[in-house]
């Protein structure tokens, strides 16, 4: 047990957690914050388990970053469709009227 | 490649082509249409002449490329294939004047021409179909085509009716699928091939020949109306009467039958499918449609409607023809592949010159309807006489070459139910004549029209009328060469020597 | 010469989206027609050279793997990205005559649209499992901004929901990818396939695959994954959801099978293979019985891509555990089959589209008479629909056919009935709609009739995945090219 493999066993606990977050939370800024939990979560993970000889491997380092951009990117996009869904209908969920049911005559 | 190769294509496109024509072609444009439209179908009927010549002759027609690896898109003429090609140029020519005259004046003709011209390319392509897969193609090509012919009057009635029709038409076309494909697994790419494929097939393959056998005769026994896969028939009548004649005479109908002769006598073998047991259960399953389908027809008051039950039990005939074990009987069965096309199609037409004329549409309408139309109802006559066999009309030749090979294949069973089946025929049949020429008239007609000097309008009048001579006429020189049944005789001729 | 076509393809996306982003809506769609234009010449000059010389391998701007990007460059990768130019180009300019230009916020839609075509390239062409992550990354929020461009609260409704699902998947996927770097340190697919063949099978690193294949399926929409899909491609304009229903799904159903095929046979088993078949198949069925059941045509065909997408998860079983020829025959199944639903899925619904502008109604029930006065789209709908209904001589009946060989060819006969039900089940969905149609209304021609080159666009796209059957075997033969470069899988 190295501490890098600590990491990892970490990230898999925040995505546990972002995961329990993403699925039960019906406030959509909670959800998105799960998300980004997760995502931190998974993260870990991606820099912690690789071992180089020992030590930590650059390459995932590498992939880090360019994930944050993308989490980044995605929360952005959210944020501005959370903001403009709740203008329009002054919902911070999406549930869903029984109208809107699968299967169900619309 | 050389012509011989593109002429079955190019039978094909003809229509294929008139169609895509006429469907681009505005609403409006009737005469140009109606050009096309005949255009492409005398060039067809010469085409198709050329190629029974060359059939003939023993010229090799086809064309083939790989469509889905491991199975072929073939096209290819032989006796059989002109055999319906042959009918379904006639008769299409003869539709299509008719179905000119029968729709003047209503809505959507653009979209009616287009898919009757589709129509009867998927004919065509079923005819010329050089592999089951190819046939298979074209089968639910037609399905397709059919049904906005089919729903064309766009009433509740008509949607319903083409419901069914679909219903019943994918499922056995599903059932097809399955077969073919089980088929090509076990035996791979299965070109159609005049004595068959599996005439010393492996005893270990015996169970799953029987059960695919089973399973091609259910998808095609659907559109060929077998017993109990007949229940789309009647109800689609209420599809426009050129639609019916050609459903009838050429199209669906025809296609089932068809297709069970090609299983029968070029993908199994007559030899085999008579050594794996399967042609005498099949036999019985077409007598008794005979004479379920006349039972039911006596019970029919209107016109179409017993005209479609007659086709249930006529299109068996071809069925339990080839059933017969032996030449003679396939003959007689091969022979009505074109003798009930060609009567069927006088009494359709008959039917809807009644209704266009007078507005008839049942048969206790019809009290002394012969007085009145006196061109249509001697047709419809003939065609009537010809169903029920008597000499020397076209069923007559048909029911005594069967007669004849029952005997040779010793199945004398098969004589009870031809005797049976023309009674029937005649007493669903001459009641109509009775009224048509014996009863007086009982009152105003339904819905009368004039068309001037003729009993009704000319392209109304003359499709029905040549039918009934021809009717008379392959009955009469059955004997001379390229009458249908000289033609049949040549098929069985090669399959059998094969 | 091929070096330029690689570059071409790659950069004009990106290069057109940034110029889109400074212009409005009109002016936009000039710039983007010829972006369209320029980006279809190079993928059909790719197409053909890989044609000739097979494939290779490419890494972008000469770094090598790892730390470059490195392109595999193969028969399949080039079929589906001519396949994206030629659906993407038709919905691009359909687009731009059906989308109202006066709406502001409309002018977002040439950036998303040439970064979401961006991203399908990057996820046909990437070899390495990250590469694909970011392209699908760059896919899935493209797909929601374009959702979003309804407007309405409803299509944000929809493309939150879109959204959510999709970051969900992305990042089962990403812990997946993490667990495999970690376990066996390389990201690229060949490099964990030939590290297998090398070294028994780790235990637990069938785990890993189960994330990302998981992932993806949400991605892909599969059952019981698929609720987010319907309204997101219900909702979004008829253009988009065309792009999405062809494009968008089959991106992650692509990694999937990818994945699968390289890995599946050392790291799945055959309850896994199975339970991926039963699920698609039971998309198969749930998909077009509640296709049956929908009011408004948009949603039908929705409900129809949940079912069609059912049929490429039999891929999975059917190449698990089979013969060479079986696996083959499911793989060429496969790949037509998300070709021809590519194309009839889009002319389908760019005929909705067409539908609706002129009844003014997305019901089913007010199409009645549109058969008399519009038949050109609902024609390009009905041949679309032959397609989905995989009736010959269509694209989609030459994949069933291949897929039923598989399937009886290897003893999993289940599946034949399965294949056979949803042919019958989506003909219910289909004829459904051309009976509304047949019905003879009283009234007179009271529809608006959308400018010509609104209607021949689907009516293309329907005519290309009617003859894909015909020509099937010539395209299943550019897949098999040999490959150039080595490490070949």
């Amino acid at each position: 047990m190295t501490s890098s493999l600590l990491y990892a066993l970490a990230g898999t606990l925040l995505c546990g957690i972002g995961l329990f977050g993403m699925l039960w939370l019906s406030h959509l800024l909670r959800k998105l914050l799960a998300f980004n939990i997760m995502g931190s979560g998974v993260f870990l993970v991606l820099v912690g388990l690789p071992q180089n000889q020992g030590g930590p491997d650059p390459v995932p380092q590498a992939l880090v970053l360019t994930g944050i951009v993308v989490a980044i990117a995605a929360t952005a996009l959210a944020v501005v469709l959370i903001r403009r869904y709740y203008h329009l209908s002054g919902l911070t969920t999406l549930d869903e009227e029984p109208a809107f049911r699968e299967g169900g005559p619309e | 490649m050389t012509l011989n190769a593109w002429l079955p294509v190019f039978a094909l496109m003809t229509s294929l082509v008139a169609s895509l024509v006429i469907f681009a072609l505005p609403e409006r444009g009737y005469r140009l249409r109606t050009a096309v439209n005949l255009g492409a179908a005398v060039f067809k009927l010469a085409l198709v002449a050329v190629m029974v010549w060359g059939v003939f002759q023993g010229v090799e027609y086809g064309v083939s490329f790989t469509m889905v690896p491991g199975v072929d898109f073939v096209l290819k003429a032989d006796a059989l294939s002109m055999m319906f090609a042959g009918l379904s140029a006639v008769l299409w020519f003869l539709t299509t004047i008719y179905a000119v005259g029968y729709l003047e004046d209503s809505p959507n003709r653009s979209r009616f021409f287009g898919f009757f011209s589709l129509c009867v390319a998927s004919t065509m392509g079923i005819a010329l179909a050089g592999n089951l897969f190819t046939f298979f193609l074209f089968y639910e090509m037609l399905t397709l085509a059919t049904y906005p012919l089919v729903v064309h009057r766009g009433t509740e009635r008509a949607l319903k009716a083409g419901r069914t029709y679909v219903i019943y038409t994918l499922t056995g076309g599903a059932v097809l699928l399955l077969a073919i494909a089980w088929l090509q697994g076990l035996a791979g790419d299965l070109h159609f091939q005049e004595g068959g494929h599996f005439g010393g097939a492996d005893p270990a393959m015996h169970g799953s020949l029987t059960l695919i056998f089973v399973l091609l005769i259910a998808g095609l026994g659907v559109k060929a109306a077998i017993f109990p896969l007949h229940g789309w028939l009647p109800q689609a009548m209420v599809a426009p009467a050129p639609v019916s004649a050609l459903l009838h005479a050429v199209a669906v109908v025809k296609a089932g039958a068809f297709g069970i002769v090609r299983v029968v006598y070029d993908i199994y073998g007559i030899e085999a499918s008579s050594a794996l047991g399967l042609l005498e259960p099949l036999a019985w399953l077409a007598a008794f449609t005979m004479l379920y389908g006349s039972v039911r027809a006596l019970f029919q008051m209107d016109l179409k409607r017993r005209l479609a039950f007659s086709t249930v039990s006529q299109v068996s005939y071809i069925i339990l023809g080839i059933c017969l074990f032996g030449p003679v009987g396939a003959t007689g069965g091969l022979v009505h592949l074109l003798h009930q096309g060609i009567m069927k199609i006088t009494l359709f037409f008959c039917a809807g010159n009644y209704a266009e004329t007078l507005g008839i549409h049942r048969i206790d309408e019809m009290d002394g309807a012969g007085r009145r139309m006196p061109g249509t109802s001697l047709a419809f006559t003939l065609g009537a006489f010809g169903m029920i066999g008597a000499p020397p009309l076209a069923g007559f030749i048909t029911k005594w070459t069967m007669g004849t090979g029952a005997l040779a294949a010793d199945m004398d069973w098969v004589i009870a139910v031809l005797v049976l089946s023309s009674v029937l025929n005649a007493a669903y049949f001459l009641p109509i004549l009775h009224r048509l020429w014996f009863r007086e008239q009982s009152g105003k007609w339904p819905h009368e029209r004039y068309w001037g000097r003729l009993e009704t309008s000319a392209w109304l009048f003359w499709p029905p009328v040549l039918t009934a001579v021809m009717t008379v006429l392959v009955g009469v020189l059955a004997s001379f060469p390229f009458s249908p049944l000289s033609w049949a005789e040549l098929v069985v001729l090669r399959a059998y020597s094969s | 010469m091929t070096l330029w076509l690689m570059a071409g393809l790659l950069f004009t996306p990106l290069a057109w989206a940034v110029l889109t982003l400074l212009t409005d809506f009109s002016r936009g769609r000039l710039v983007s027609w010829v972006g369209i234009l320029v980006q279809a010449l190079v993928s059909l000059g790719l197409w053909l050279a890989v044609n000739r010389d097979g494939g290779f391998y490419y890494g972008l701007g000469g770094w090598d793997a790892p730390l470059g990007i490195e392109l595999r460059v193969d028969g399949l990768a080039v079929t589906f990205v001519l396949l994206t130019a030629v659906v993407a180009g038709a919905c691009g300019l359909h687009a731009g005559v059906y989308i109202d230009p006066d709406k502001p916020w409309h002018r977002y839609f040439w950036p998303l649209f040439w970064f979401l075509w961006s991203g399908l390239n990057a996820v046909w062409l990437g070899g390495d499992l990250f590469n694909l992550y970011v392209g699908l990354e760059l896919i899935s929020l493209s797909a929601v901004g374009l959702v979003a461009l309804g407007g309405q609260a409803g299509a944000l409704r929809a493309s939150l929901r879109y959204l959510l699902a999709a970051l969900l998947g992305s990042l089962a996927y990403l812990l997946g990818v993490a667990l495999m770097y970690g376990q066996f340190g390389t990201l690229s697919i060949a490099g964990v396939a030939t590290w297998l063949s090398d070294h028994p099978v780790p235990a637990g690193s069938g785990m890993a695959l189960a994330l990302m294949i998981a992932g993806l399926a949400l991605k892909t929409a599969l059952f019981p994954l698929h609720r987010w899909l319907p309204p997101a491609h219900g909702i979004a304009k008829s253009p988009v959801s065309a792009l999405l229903s062809a494009l968008v799904v089959k991106a992650s159903f692509y990694i999937a099978a990818r994945l699968w095929l390289e890995l599946g046979q050392p790291l799945g088993s055959l309850a896994a293979a199975q339970l991926i078949g039963l699920l698609g198949s039971a998309a198969v069925v749930w998909g077009s019985w509640l296709a049956c059941r929908q009011q408004r045509l948009k949603q039908v065909v929705a409900y129809s891509s949940v079912a069609q997408i059912g049929y490429l998860f039999l891929l999975f079983p059917l190449t698990f555990s089979v013969s060479e020829t079986v696996s083959l025959q499911a793989q060429q199944g496969m790949t037509l089959q998300v070709i021809s639903h590519a194309l009839a899925k889009a002319a389908m619904f760019l005929a909705a589209g067409n539908l609706i502008l002129s009844v003014g109604s997305n019901r089913i029930d007010a199409l009645g008479g549109v058969s008399r006065f519009l038949p050109f789209s609902l024609f390009s709908f009905g041949l679309a629909g032959v397609s989905l209904m995989s009736l010959p001589p269509t694209g989609g009946f030459a994949a069933k056919w291949l897929l039923l060989q598989a399937s009886l060819g290897s003893g999993q006969w289940w599946w034949v009935l399965v294949l056979l039900a949803g042919g019958l089940l989506s003909a219910a969905y289909v004829f459904r709609i051309y009976r509304a149609s047949f019905l003879e209304s009283s009234g007179t021609d009271q529809f608006f009739h959308p400018s010509r080159s609104l209607e021949v666009i689907p009516m293309i796209l329907a005519i290309l995945a009617l003859g894909m059957g015909l020509v099937s075997d010539q395209v299943l033969s550019v897949m098999a090219l040999p490959f150039a470069g080595e490490g070949a899988p």
